[in-house]
């Protein structure tokens, strides 16, 4: 260090190719805006028309409503069969290997046309003594499972599958002495899952988890197939009347694409939430990667701080 | 040693085996109550698969383990004998206190949540007059003033304080500890060995695992030298450490002083 009497002038790195790729890229991204919005015969009064229409804010609940069941019932789900799986009963455990292997092995789109035609192969539910006895409560299946039911049956079930592997994962990584301490204690080990181990697990098992959510949004447009009005089918149920196909689509996709950005957002929230108290470093968001990185070259002095 | 007292831990042959690999060969041993048992041995002798014997933490293969008259891991029932059920088993451990090497406390409750979840959760007490109670254990091993932090905030010989208090906070009758300052710094492990110091004049029966030879000789009532799953050496502390009859005792000793 010197200390003469004019301060040292420090000069930031200078990155001239990030300019010329950036610049490539601003030139490609106005181009396609430009062509989407003049060449393309794409009626932008028609998106602006649907986007907040009745059928197609109809279809938006639904699908919230859907994403928000299914996740509810496979992290619930996920939760026991990570539990089942770990128990020291071998049938248990089995059993919990077995619905993994099933709803895990078959596509998702498979499982809820099953649960949507379940009413052709058994017209008829009823519960009541097995093997033929008197019924107690029954009824026609067409009935019993509604579209809505065979929906939130064929996402949910399958979601349990892929909660459940996260969910070991982050009981797994919980170290050992910690369950060892509780069993010392004299805590059973329902006790130990629900008051040590789970709350710790959250942090590895919350990142997944939101990148689950963010994936049930959009794959619950696959119930489009059993005709249940979610925000694709109604969007469909539209331009098979007009024939705006894409004008259409673009509605549905704004509405996917703003509420994937609303998840992502609640995600970074609740990671920071969960790694409280085990980690310093809290890593940033997508998004805020992307900005820090945008306008790094505008303020070096604070590039040591991140 | 008087012969009417019931010991608090007895074993006899008691075996242990990981796989293929012998880990106790038969360990033949007494801790009255009121005793202060040291246990000195180098690494992998089987020291810790021990203790983790007398709670029932590991089950053993052979032998027999009584602690405070009552088989490990069974009931007796006129003249069967039933194995315990996973609560009864739990139930059996809450009498007994352990403290291991690095702490273990849970990091996302506080000193005085820790100390009071086994009494609310394992012996039912009230949540108010739990958190009394746990204030009182955290005063008893200096920490009344950090009963509001996380073990993230504390030294290490602060958090394995806690962790003593936490299991003192379920009154035990017997308290195991396993190399209890071999994680601390050394200028930590005084406050820590002060703590045992005193819960042992107290009259709290202890088998401590340590590397600690002053405070083997100081606090202890007596020795054990393990090597290779057997008991190699039994005494006074003051006789075992100052006369060692067995090579493999002097040997270690030598290495250890
Ligand atoms: N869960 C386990 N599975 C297999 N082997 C084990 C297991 N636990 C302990 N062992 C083995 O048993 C032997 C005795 O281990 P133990 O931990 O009781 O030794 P120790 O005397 O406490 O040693 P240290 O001073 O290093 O703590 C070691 O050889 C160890 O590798
Ligand atoms: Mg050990």
């Amino acid at each position: 260090m010197t200390h003469g009497s004019e301060p040292v002038k420090a000069v930031p790195v200078r990155h001239p190719w990030r300019w010329v790729t950036a610049a490539l890229v601003a030139v490609f991204a106005a181009n396609a805006l430009w062509s989407l919005a003049t060449e393309a015969r794409l009626d932008w009064d028609v998106v602006g028309e649907y986007l907040f229409s009745e059928q197609i804010v109809d279809g938006l609940m639904v699908t919230l409503m859907l994403t928000a069941v299914a996740m509810l019932m496979g992290i619930v789900l996920g939760v026991v069969l990570a539990v089942m799986w770990l128990s020291p009963n071998p049938l248990v455990s089995g059993a919990s290997w077995f619905y993994i292997w099933l709803f895990r092995g078959t596509p998702v789109l498979v499982q809820l046309l099953f649960w949507f035609f379940l009413a052709s192969i058994y017209p008829h539910v009823s519960i009541g003594i097995p093997f033929g006895g008197p019924e107690l409560v029954g009824g026609s299946s067409k009935d019993l499972i509604p579209p809505i039911v065979a929906a939130i049956f064929g996402l949910g079930f399958n979601e349990g599958a892929y909660m459940a592997e996260i969910v070991r994962a982050g009981i797994g990584s919980v170290d050992e002495g910690q369950e060892e301490a509780a069993k010392a204690l004299g805590l059973s080990r329902m006790q130990t899952m629900r008051r040590i181990v789970l709350p710790q697990a959250m942090r590895v098992i919350v990142p997944p988890t939101g990148n689950e959510t963010i994936s049930m949004l959009k794959t619950s447009s696959l119930v489009s197939v059993i005709a249940y009005a979610e925000l694709l089918y109604s969007a469909q149920l539209i331009y098979a009347r007009n024939y705006k196909t894409i004008e259409l689509l673009v509605v549905a996709s704004i509405w996917y694409l703003a509420f994937t950005t609303v998840l992502t957002v609640g995600q970074y929230y609740l990671e920071r939430y969960f790694a409280r108290g085990s980690s310093r470093y809290v890593p940033p968001s997508r998004i805020e990667y992307v900005f820090r990185n945008l306008f790094r070259h505008r303020r070096p002095a604070s590039e040591g701080e991140a | 040693m008087s012969a009417v007292a019931t010991p608090m831990v007895e074993a006899r042959g008691v075996l242990k085996h990981y796989g293929r690999s012998q880990v106790l060969k038969g360990i033949d041993l007494e801790v009255l109550p009121g005793e202060v048992m040291c246990l000195l041995g180098p690494s992998g002798s089987g020291k810790s698969t021990f203790l983790r014997c007398i709670n029932h933490l590991e089950r053993i293969d052979g032998g027999e383990l009584w602690v405070d008259g009552e088989l490990v891991g069974y009931r007796q029932h006129g003249d069967k004998l039933y194995e315990l059920k996973e609560s009864e088993i739990a139930r059996k451990r809450a009498e007994i206190g352990m403290v291991f090497q690095r702490f273990n406390l849970f990091p996302h409750m506080t000193a005085i949540d820790n100390v009071a979840l086994a009494p609310t959760r394992v012996k039912g007490v009230q949540r108010e007059q739990a958190l009394v109670e746990a204030r009182e254990m955290l005063a008893r091993v200096g920490l009344a003033e950090r009963a509001g932090a996380y073990p993230a905030q504390l030294s290490g010989g602060q958090q394995q304080r806690v962790a003593i208090a936490r299991a003192l906070a379920m009154h035990p009758k017997l308290m195991l500890f396993d190399e209890p300052t071999s994680a601390l710094d050394p200028e930590l492990v005084g406050d820590v060995l002060e703590v045992m110091r005193r819960l042992a004049a107290d009259g709290m029966t202890m088998v401590v695992v340590t590397h600690e030879i002053g405070f083997a000789r100081e606090a202890g009532d007596s020795l054990v030298f393990m090597d290779d799953g057997v008991v190699v050496e039994y005494g006074p502390p003051r006789e075992v450490l100052e006369n060692p009859r067995q090579e493999r005792t002097k040997a270690f000793l030598s290495r250890v002083l």
